[in-house]
């Protein structure tokens, strides 16, 4: 699904080497886990391969379903199914939960060529899926993440992800800010969009949000590279162990 | 004084000697006594620091230079049900003047040539009232040779917007003056579309007695015009003034807004939202004094200015000695969409009130990067992004509208507009 080879980022104004040869190849319908300490490069990952300006890559590239997007503009490598979940999801004041909704569906199915989807339609679906994230028609209403709880925000987040039906979904620390029940009710979300052609990149510190969304392969990155690769015992290894025994053995 | 026609040098006539003769007697007094104010203040120039930010040449000149254009602002409304008043080539369209309850439409022609009439109180009353403490002499002008216009008579609650469309070709030089009263516990609602002429000077009027409601919506769009609108309102006990304007297109606009609350308790809120592009100028100067206790006045300003536009706010809150429990609320804010587009504001308190909260800001600012690449990332181009950004940004002015309808109305205005750019 996707594929990084040897991805070498530094920031665009600043001398400042970040992600130095990453390699991670996820196939379809798996769900992959990235852990590792502060600073070593996780949250720059999510935001290149999603399009973020600010950065320059280097070096090496990232392919998804065999085409190339690092050239792409953000909008592209959405249409073409890549979805970001974001740590600290923006608020938008003054624009309509649900507007924003279809205007990104709607602007998706555009930019592939596919017909939009009528208002009545996306009514139907949007409904169901809302409920499905105890999403009320309140909070579909009012203006994109406008106070919104950090639960809120997050299950806003998973409920665009399930609208918007991406191939390959990014959850950058989707569980930072949320309580064990607001955790329980976005994994389940996550869950629900789980099938044997989606894949996942779930990027978190803690081991717990694993408990919920039980990856089939966990990555450790330390210092802009993976540094060791295994199963889910390896998240259950870093909660017990910290990162510190990990960095000494590649040191 | 001899009612002889007086041109200032290459410039606006200060006086229609005819249209003095021909009037009765409350309108002869009022068009006098306001050719004089015009003549002793002069004709706005350059270097006065009132129209520091914009030039008042296109104002003044005895030419009009541009063609007026078709205006898509009155399907806007088109869904709403309104008492329509239309205005051709800057004429109010008397043949066709509607009626609706508890209310009185009359053409400014008819009202003065009658010698007695209830505008006497307020036609020129409240523009003289507003030349102090810096004179807007082009509303003296207007008064004094002003020959079209609608005169509304509130009554009671009028159900139903009543809707002003304004339609124009050629190089119409339009003076409108409309006068609205708002008796005691009356309620209306009024809505501005369309425009007077390639340049218009216009002022609009208003008196809302005590407890009284008034409600103004006003879309100023077309391509090229020159626009100079001043509203004078006076505002009683208990009484509400809501006045929201949306500009997204014409070359120049100066919309200057000056109230005075003089019974305790009133509420007013003066808002826009303006979209500028390319060969763009828009000015808003806004001046309003608290003269009684406990009111709450609120101007929101919201541009958003791209390919060189440029916005101005002058805006103050004179609060006077004894309004006490004064609450004052200015922001007037610019999203700049490039390095070549410019916001000129300056934002003014003067408080002799010792019991008193005013707050007030202004800022310029670009798209926050963050949430175009938000809106980008859930495949929203970028284009569609900044319109979307420009709706967020706006929002604050149009909630100022308190009729949701028609909130909605303006919303989706802006969207057609900002879509079909």
């Amino acid at each position: 699904m996707l594929n990084i080879k040897n991805l070498h980022v530094k920031l665009e104004e600043e001398d400042k080497q970040i992600l130095k040869g990453v390699n991670l190849s996820l196939e379809p319908g798996k769900v992959h886990a990235i852990m590792g300490p502060n600073g070593s490069g996780k949250s720059t990952l999510s935001y290149v391969l999603s399009g973020k300006g600010g950065y320059e890559v280097t070096d090496g590239t990232a392919q998804l379903e065999g085409v190339d997007i690092l050239d792409m503009e953000a909008e592209e490598r959405a249409a073409a199914g890549l979805f970001l979940a974001f740590q600290y999801p923006v608020e938008i004041p003054g624009v309509g939960n649900m507007t924003f909704l279809r205007t990104a569906v709607n602007a998706q199915r555009k930019l592939r060529g596919e017909e939009e989807m009528s208002a009545g339609e996306f009514l139907k679906v949007v409904r169901a899926k809302a409920k499905d994230l105890k999403i009320d028609a309140e909070m579909l209403k009012r203006p994109v993440n406008v106070g919104f709880s950090g639960g809120e925000k997050k299950r806003n987040e998973i409920l665009q992800m399930a609208m918007l039906e991406p191939k390959m979904c990014i959850l950058d620390e989707t569980d930072s800010g949320l309580d064990v029940d607001a955790m329980k009710l976005v994994a389940q979300g996550v869950n629900a969009l789980r099938d044997d052609k989606r894949t996942f990149l779930v990027i978190t510190h803690y081991q717990r949000l694993l408990d919920h969304i039980k990856p089939d392969v966990v990555h450790i990155m330390a210092n802009g590279r993976i540094i060791k690769t295994g199963g889910p015992e390896l998240a259950l290894e870093v909660e017990n162990n910290g990162y510190a025994d990990l960095l000494e053995e590649t040191a | 004084m001899a009612a002889s026609s007086q041109n200032t040098p290459g410039g606006r006539a200060l006086r229609d000697a005819q249209l003095i003769d021909s009037s009765g007697a409350w309108a002869k007094e009022a068009r006098i006594a306001a050719s004089d104010r015009a003549q002793a203040a002069g004709l706005p120039q350059r270097r006065d620091e009132y129209w520091k930010y914009t030039r008042p040449d296109a104002f003044v000149q005895s030419e009009v230079t541009l063609q007026a254009s078709l205006c898509r602002s009155l399907e806007t409304f088109n869904q709403r049900t309104t008492v329509l008043v239309t205005f051709e080539d800057g004429k109010i369209q008397s043949a066709a003047l509607p009626s609706a309850g508890h209310c009185t439409l009359e053409s400014l022609a008819s009202a003065s040539a009658l010698d007695l009439h209830w505008a006497r109180d307020i036609y020129g009353r409240l523009e003289a009232a507003g030349q102090t403490p810096v004179q807007r002499s082009l509303a003296s002008v207007n008064t004094a040779v002003a020959r079209e216009g609608l005169m509304l008579n509130v009554t009671g609650a009028v159900a139903a917007p009543i809707h002003i469309h304004a339609t124009s070709s050629g190089q119409t030089d339009a003076i409108v003056h409309n006068v609205i009263k708002v008796a005691a516990g009356a309620e209306v609602t009024l809505i501005e579309t369309g425009q007077y002429g390639a340049r218009t000077n216009s002022v609009l009027e208003v008196d809302v007695a005590d407890g009284g409601r008034f409600h103004h919506i006003r879309v100023q769009d077309g391509d090229e015009r020159h626009l100079l609108t001043h509203i004078f309102g006076k505002v009683g006990a208990e009484a509400t003034f809501k006045s929201f304007t949306l500009t997204a297109g014409g070359q120049l606009t100066r919309n200057e807004c000056v109230l005075q609350l003089l019974g305790d308790d009133a509420s007013v809120s003066v808002a826009g939202a303006c979209l500028g592009d390319g060969r763009f100028h828009h000015d808003d100067t806004v001046f309003i004094t608290h003269d009684a206790v406990n009111c709450e006045s609120r101007q929101v300003f919201k541009k958003v200015l791209r390919n060189g536009a440029v916005g101005v706010f002058q805006g103050k809150i004179l609060v006077k000695a004894g309004a006490q429990k004064t609450d004052g609320y200015q922001i007037s804010q610019s999203l700049l969409l490039d390095d070549d587009s410019q916001f000129l504001a300056k934002p003014e308190l003067e408080i002799y009130a010792d019991d008193v909260a005013c707050s007030h800001g202004s800022t310029s600012g670009a798209i926050d990067a963050q949430a175009l690449f938000y809106l980008r990332s859930r495949g929203v181009p970028e284009a569609q992004a900044v319109d979307l950004m420009t709706l967020s940004f706006v929002a604050e002015a149009i909630e100022e509208i308190e009729d949701a309808d028609l909130a909605q109305d303006i919303l989706d205005h802006l969207t057609e507009t900002l879509s079909a750019r």
